[in-house]
């Protein structure tokens, strides 16, 4: 099992670089990149739920967020979508002659690709720091997350003027290195741009899970006022935390965002949030590798049924979230690595039975 | 003057319809710690039974059919109330004590109920019977056989793995008859008339006129937040849920059916969230995604007001109504002509419908930084209160 366990991410990362690329189409590869992309957003939620216990529902801000910060850049630097001032074309339809003060920055690429990630991290540090700084947490935490993803919604969706509201802002057709961002070509290196960037993000999850600080976050999700009585301040822990699965979340937004063509207010609505969870909860919390496969599985599965049966999606998504919170809370990595298969197979007496001592259901206990 | 009053008036109405959605949630949240995301959608369903009683009554015509209001409140509460009771036995009683996975859960089950309501049709209800029922047969059977097995589990869920598969061939075969196949519903949204007596003025107060729909739900509101009252605090039911909410096992150990209990306080809270639907359907037509516009304005009235506090949710929700209507409507640039323009540009700003819900989230962000456990907290010892 450990060494299953050691070789599974190796084999996943040979899988997406070398045998996907030549055995499917540039449809389907552009689809499995949006994939890989979600699973960075789901990799961000396991580091605060399934680590730190903060189940955050406005994790969509900050995939908006960076999103919007690439959306820009791109939109700015594209000549063919340029109106009469020099600025993108959807401005003149409100009326708006000049760039709103805080596109200028935009202009820049080194920007961008800074603020791209710098933004949804500095908006959920402070976020993070107003909430937990109270001590809210629990499913007050998941609310007033939702609070604030309505917040940023309504902001986007209501604001034409600075962000072309619920229409959203479209990249495929704007350029990059002379190139169509939408033409396959340009594609399939987001594609293995996304392909690197994942095991990156994997590994920056595992230094901050591993090691005391990531105990002190196990500590947290396990019994934060006994972390608080041995002395230690959970806040911090819990604001980098979520700082960092913020930036996590703005990078994963931005890949998604070149990979799909358009960014819109409705990254930031209620249900897509809820969905990123589930992303995890069917792959394995607290494990790392688990909300890769589930992110991919889950997502594989929708663009299946929709294909298949656009209005059948809704019930399967709705009986995922009920199968796996009733009957499979580790989801599938976790069933297979805490030996859940195993004890699958005994039942049917293919495998050993697991030896327990002492077996506490079957021997009575001898008290002193 | 009277512009700012009729927009107070308007506020309260808002507010007293968030007040009707928001007690039911209050008393599920409040009492039994249980996050339903389903709320809404159990609103969406006390809407869609105002629309079938409405259509059940539209032949009748003349003053039965004006009747058909009061009738559609009733069977709203008792359709709702009873689903809701189905949904606890089946789905909320085994996650009690994991509130995270509640939420997921019954996030599940709103999306379920969103896409049903769309897509239902006869076809559809024949084959959920089919599968359902070819599933407790299989299950008895095969209990009866292998219970003792240590395989039983997996067993009984490919049996209802093959209910599931059974029930989908049905509502294909079903689907195939055409009279069946017409969706009851459909995704589009539905009208619900008012009543006449519902319509027009009720009356003025100086100049000001009494929209008779808005002064209708907030004496409705008012009447079931009494009622509530009443049930929770003066009855039998009432103080043995206010026992369990206090200390599960002792009431337990007293007697107490705590799992009759649950089933009833999270029946009442559903019912409660079916009348409010039943309201709605009087300000506008309404859709499958009814829940969706109302479940996070509940929850924010719910922690700013403190939860399991009646008389908090009331305030907040009043309050939220009437900031909402104020800022919204942009009525304080015309109250206050005069301004000075850096404030006039701010409001200017706020002056929707979705900006003026930006500020009213904002705000409570803000007052959570003040009072965390929102106007009036629980009072208890425990560190983790």
């Amino acid at each position: 099992m450990k060494l299953f366990q050691r070789l599974v991410p190796w084999i996943l990362l040979a899988i997406a670089l070398f045998i996907l690329p030549a055995a499917l189409d540039d449809f389907r590869l552009n689809l499995f990149g949006r994939y890989f992309a979600l699973s960075i957003t789901a990799l961000a939620i396991d580091l605060i739920w399934g680590y730190t216990g903060l189940l955050s529902l406005g994790q969509g801000i900050f995939f908006a967020l960076g999103g919007y910060a690439v959306a820009m850049n791109l939109m700015l630097n594209t000549k063919s979508l340029a109106g009469g001032n020099g600025i993108p074309k959807f401005f003149e339809n409100y009326g708006v002659d000049q760039l709103p003060f805080f596109w200028q920055p935009f202009w820049s690429p080194v920007f961008a690709l800074m603020a791209l990630w710098v933004i949804p991290a500095a908006v959920a540090g402070v976020v993070g720091w107003l909430i937990f700084r109270n001590r809210i947490k629990g499913v007050y935490f998941s609310i007033i997350t939702q609070a604030a993803l309505m917040v940023f919604f309504h902001f986007f969706n209501g604001q034409q003027k600075l962000f072309d509201g619920t229409n959203g802002l479209k990249t495929s057709t704007t350029e990059l290195f002379g190139q169509l961002v939408g033409s396959p070509d340009m594609q399939v290196w987001f594609y293995r741009l996304t392909v690197v960037l994942l095991p990156l993000a994997f590994l920056v999850c595992r230094y901050f899970t591993s090691g005391r600080f990531g105990d002190a976050l196990i500590a947290i999700r396990d019994d934060e006022s006994r972390l608080r009585f041995a002395g230690f301040n959970p806040v911090p822990f819990k604001t980098i935390v979520f700082l960092v699965a913020g930036a996590l979340c703005g990078i994963s937004g931005a890949l998604y965002t070149v990979q799909s063509g358009i960014v819109s207010p409705q990254y930031m609505s209620i249900s897509f949030s809820i969905e990123m969870v589930i992303w995890v909860a069917v792959g394995g919390r607290g494990t790392l590798v688990g909300p890769i496969i589930g992110a991919t599985l889950v997502n594989y599965l929708r663009s299946l049924v929709s294909e298949a049966l656009p209005e059948a999606w809704l019930f399967v998504q709705g009986a995922l979230f009920i199968f796996v919170v009733v009957l499979m809370p580790d989801g599938i990595y976790g069933w297979i690595t805490k030996g859940g298969f195993r004890t699958f197979l005994a039942a049917f007496g293919i495998a050993k039975k697991a030896k327990t001592y002492p077996q506490l259901d079957k021997e009575a206990i001898p008290v002193d | 003057m009277e512009l700012f009053f009729s927009q107070i008036l308007d506020g309260l109405s808002i507010g007293s319809v968030l007040l009707l959605a928001a007690t039911g949630l209050a008393i599920v949240f409040g009492l039994m710690g249980v996050i339903n995301l389903a709320h809404g959608e159990f609103m969406m369903l006390g809407a869609y039974v105002t629309y079938v009683v409405q259509s059940a009554f539209k032949p009748m015509g003349g003053v039965i059919f004006e009747l058909y209001f009061p009738i559609s409140l009733v069977l709203a509460f008792i359709v709702t109330a009873l689903i809701g009771v189905l949904l606890e036995r089946t789905l909320i009683r085994q996650l009690y004590g994991r509130p995270l996975e509640t939420l997921l859960a019954t996030w599940g089950v709103s999306l379920i109920l969103i896409q049903l309501i769309r897509s239902v049709s006869t076809a559809m209800m024949l084959g959920i019977i089919v599968g359902v029922v070819v599933g407790f047969l299989l299950s008895k059977l095969l209990g009866a056989k292998f219970s003792e097995k240590p395989f039983f589990t997996y067993l009984n869920g490919l049996g209802w793995a093959i209910a599931i598969g059974i029930g989908l061939v049905a509502v294909n075969l079903f689907d195939q008859i055409r009279p069946l196949s017409k969706a009851w519903f459909g995704p589009r949204n539905i009208d619900v008339t008012a009543p006449k007596w519902l319509q027009g003025s009720w009356g003025m107060i100086g100049t000001i006129e009494l929209p008779g729909l808005r002064i209708f739900i907030i004496l409705l509101s008012a009447l079931l937040l009494l009622a509530t009252y009443w049930f929770l605090n003066k009855s039998v039911w009432g103080l043995r849920i206010r026992a369990v909410t206090q200390n599960r096992q002792m009431s337990n150990c007293l007697g107490i059916p705590t799992d009759r209990v649950d089933s009833i306080t999270f029946g009442i809270g559903s019912g409660l969230a079916g009348v409010a639907g039943c309201a709605i359907t009087l300000l506008g037509s309404v859709g499958p995604n009814l829940g969706a516009a109302y479940i996070v304005s509940c929850f924010m009235v719910i922690v700013l007001g403190g939860v399991g506090n009646l008389l908090g949710t009331v305030l907040a929700s009043l309050l939220l109504g009437i900031i909402q209507s104020v800022i919204g409507s942009g009525t304080l640039l015309t109250i206050f002509p005069d301004m000075p323009l850096a404030a006039k540009g701010v409001i200017e700003f706020f002056a929707t419908t979705s900006m003026s819900l930006v500020l009213v989230f904002i705000f409570i962000i803000v007052f959570l930084q003040f009072r965390p456990n929102g106007m009036f907290p629980q009072k208890g010892r425990s560190v983790d209160a």
